[in-house]
């Protein structure tokens, strides 16, 4: 029996610093480790910090050519500049996945929207807003599947100095709780 | 960066295309690099930084980007395999010793990661507006090799091509790339080493008391010895003789030249490579390079679904221009879409070959579609397949 093809086209947007670049490489990485084809993409402005920054990832089992996504099947957004950049193209069975620290005006209807402080979360339970990218990716990867959860592990301890696996490590396991957390209260 | 850096067991792995030109020049033999740091080329300077000196090979952070090309030849003559990489304002001043190292015939790469432009321009966003600057960006007639690669896998490629064409005629090539594929991370599974054909410089065998730097008719590769192996030449950006010393007689001016151009020229076959993709019964063509091909790629596979004969042609060797093959390839199509992130520098060249830049009526006929943005942006699939619904 032929596989059947599958593409997803992620768009993880926010602004420089927020470790979107970072967190749209592990997830690259994860894809990587089960073999798929993948792109990743980034654009940023001439300031690391600050400015509107978006990673691409694109993953599938079949050659696809333009590296860039454009029609979205997973949207991050962790800025309400990103979202209103962004949400044009996410398609309509789409799922966004905002910060609703920064996101406060969301006006999708069909799509799959989740919305979380998650930066709010990751400065109570692990001091830091630098861990925000992480825990964010692990919620996407527990709501989405797009790659198993064992890959984004491997990933995280192959991307990160050795000091930083640790807290990456509880920041995905938070992701994965929210995740729960909120398929529960749907 | 990371622990991935490090590739014991060569299997699958998500690289960065910059990472993969630094990779393809280890692997064909560059030991020592000279450079001056600026986006969107930095990574590889970084990577050489520290992959060379635990290699044996040497790193040098230079003061600027004359002096960066002005070390890679001294280093070249000294026996080295030697690169820089850059980007469009780094370039411009490299021009000057790029123009040397043809004069001198002294291998050596320069990659230039194109960015917009002019001046500063956009350091973080793309552009494919040096091409016509890395063909004629220096003064005097000289033989110009650029290269351009369209993923990642095919920078790393390219860049050992880009060494062993240098070494090959004694010339600097150019490495042309661009933000979005130096940036951009792909799947990559590279060859074995042994699978690698390098081609490394040929000494002298000669007495030194015979031997020419310059000779007239040379075998290519081109023998060259090292400053310090006992060989006397003189090494001058003047025009010169045989021997490297300065000339004024029109016999052995018109002989250097003459060769320069030859050695190019003779051997287009063995430089020039072309990627046809659907070509064979396409009715309208993309000619487009780098990472815009990628888009073309993407919007060809598009309208074929919808059943419009569409194909693209895509040179991998910018200079010398592929004349043959996109009279081949192209001749006969009922419309050619160019797209490009400049204002018209790859279609003024496919003008020219397809019968006049300034001849109205030809460029009628032959229905030169071209579409340019200079915004720092890619042109998208869209904008491709749009164009081929309005020409179909």
């Amino acid at each position: 029996m032929a596989k059947a093809i599958f593409k997803k086209e992620i768009r993880l947007s926010g602004s420089g610093g927020q470790g979107l670049i970072t967190a749209g490489i592990i997830l690259a990485r994860a894809a990587v480790i089960e073999k798929h084809r993948v792109t990743q993409t980034q654009t940023y402005g001439p300031e690391s910090r600050g400015g509107a920054s978006r990673a691409d990832v694109i993953i599938s089992n079949a050659e696809f050519y333009y590296p860039e996504a454009t029609r979205f099947d997973i949207l991050i957004t962790l800025t309400q500049e990103a979202y209103d950049r962004h949400s044009f193209n996410l398609k309509d069975d789409g799922i966004l996945i905002a910060d609703n620290t920064s996101v406060k005006n969301i006006t999708l209807l069909d799509s799959e929207v989740y919305e979380l402080p998650f930066a709010d979360i990751a400065q109570q339970k692990l001091g830091s807003l630098l861990p925000t990218n992480i825990i964010t990716l692990g919620f996407l990867v527990r709501i989405t599947n797009v790659v198993s959860e064992a890959s984004l592990k491997k990933a995280i301890e192959n991307s990160m100095k050795p000091q930083y696996v640790e807290m990456n490590l509880k920041a995905m396991k938070i992701g994965f709780k929210l995740a729960d957390e909120y398929k529960k209260e749907d | 960066m990371s622990k991935n850096n490090t590739i014991k067991k060569r299997e699958p792995v998500l690289m960065q295309g910059n990472e993969a030109i630094a990779r393809g020049a280890l692997d064909a033999g560059v030991n020592f690099y000279a450079g001056y740091p600026i986006t969107p080329s930095t990574e590889i300077a970084e990577i050489f930084s520290y992959e060379l000196p635990r290699r044996g090979g040497k790193f040098i952070q230079m003061e600027d980007e004359i002096a960066s090309i002005s070390a890679i030849i001294g280093g070249s003559l000294a026996g080295a395999k030697t690169m820089t990489a850059t980007s469009g304002p780094g370039f411009s001043l490299m021009l000057e010793g790029i123009g040397f190292a043809k004069m001198t015939e002294t291998p050596c790469v320069v990659v230039n990661v194109m960015r917009g432009g002019p001046s500063t321009g956009l350091p973080t966003k793309p552009s494919q507006s040096d091409i016509m600057q890395a063909r004629w960006g220096g003064h005097g007639d000289a033989p110009a090799i650029v290269l351009y690669p369209n993923s990642v896998m095919e920078s790393y490629e390219l860049s050992i091509r880009a060494v062993n064409l240098a070494e090959k005629y004694r010339t600097c090539v150019v490495l042309l790339s661009d933000e979005v594929l130096a940036h951009m991370r792909e799947t990559v599974n590279l060859p074995d080493l042994s699978k690698i054909k390098i081609i490394d410089r040929i000494k002298p065998t000669i007495p030194p008391e015979w031997y020419k730097h310059f000779p007239e008719n040379p075998k290519y590769p081109m023998p060259m010895a090292s400053f310090g192996e006992g060989y006397r030449f003189h090494v001058t950006g003047l025009s010169h003789d045989e021997k490297g010393f300065p000339t004024n007689k029109a016999k052995e001016i018109s002989r250097m030249m003459e060769r320069f151009r030859k050695k190019i020229e003779y051997y287009i076959e063995d430089i020039v490579q072309i990627e046809s993709f659907f070509m064979e019964d396409a009715k309208i063509a993309i000619f487009t390079a780098g990472i815009t091909a990628r888009a073309a790629k993407e919007a060809v596979m598009k309208a074929r679904k919808r059943g419009i004969k569409v194909g693209l042609l895509r040179p991998l060797t910018i200079w010398p221009f592929p004349d043959g093959a996109v009279k081949k390839y192209l001749g006969d199509k009922k419309a050619i879409i160019v797209p490009e992130l400049n204002e018209g520098q790859l279609s003024h060249e496919l003008k020219r070959v397809m019968g006049g830049i300034w001849n109205y009526e030809i460029r009628k006929t032959k229905n030169i579609v071209e579409l340019h943005k200079n915004s720092g942006e890619l042109i998208t699939p869209e904008e491709i397949f749009q164009t081929i619904r309005e020409v179909k």
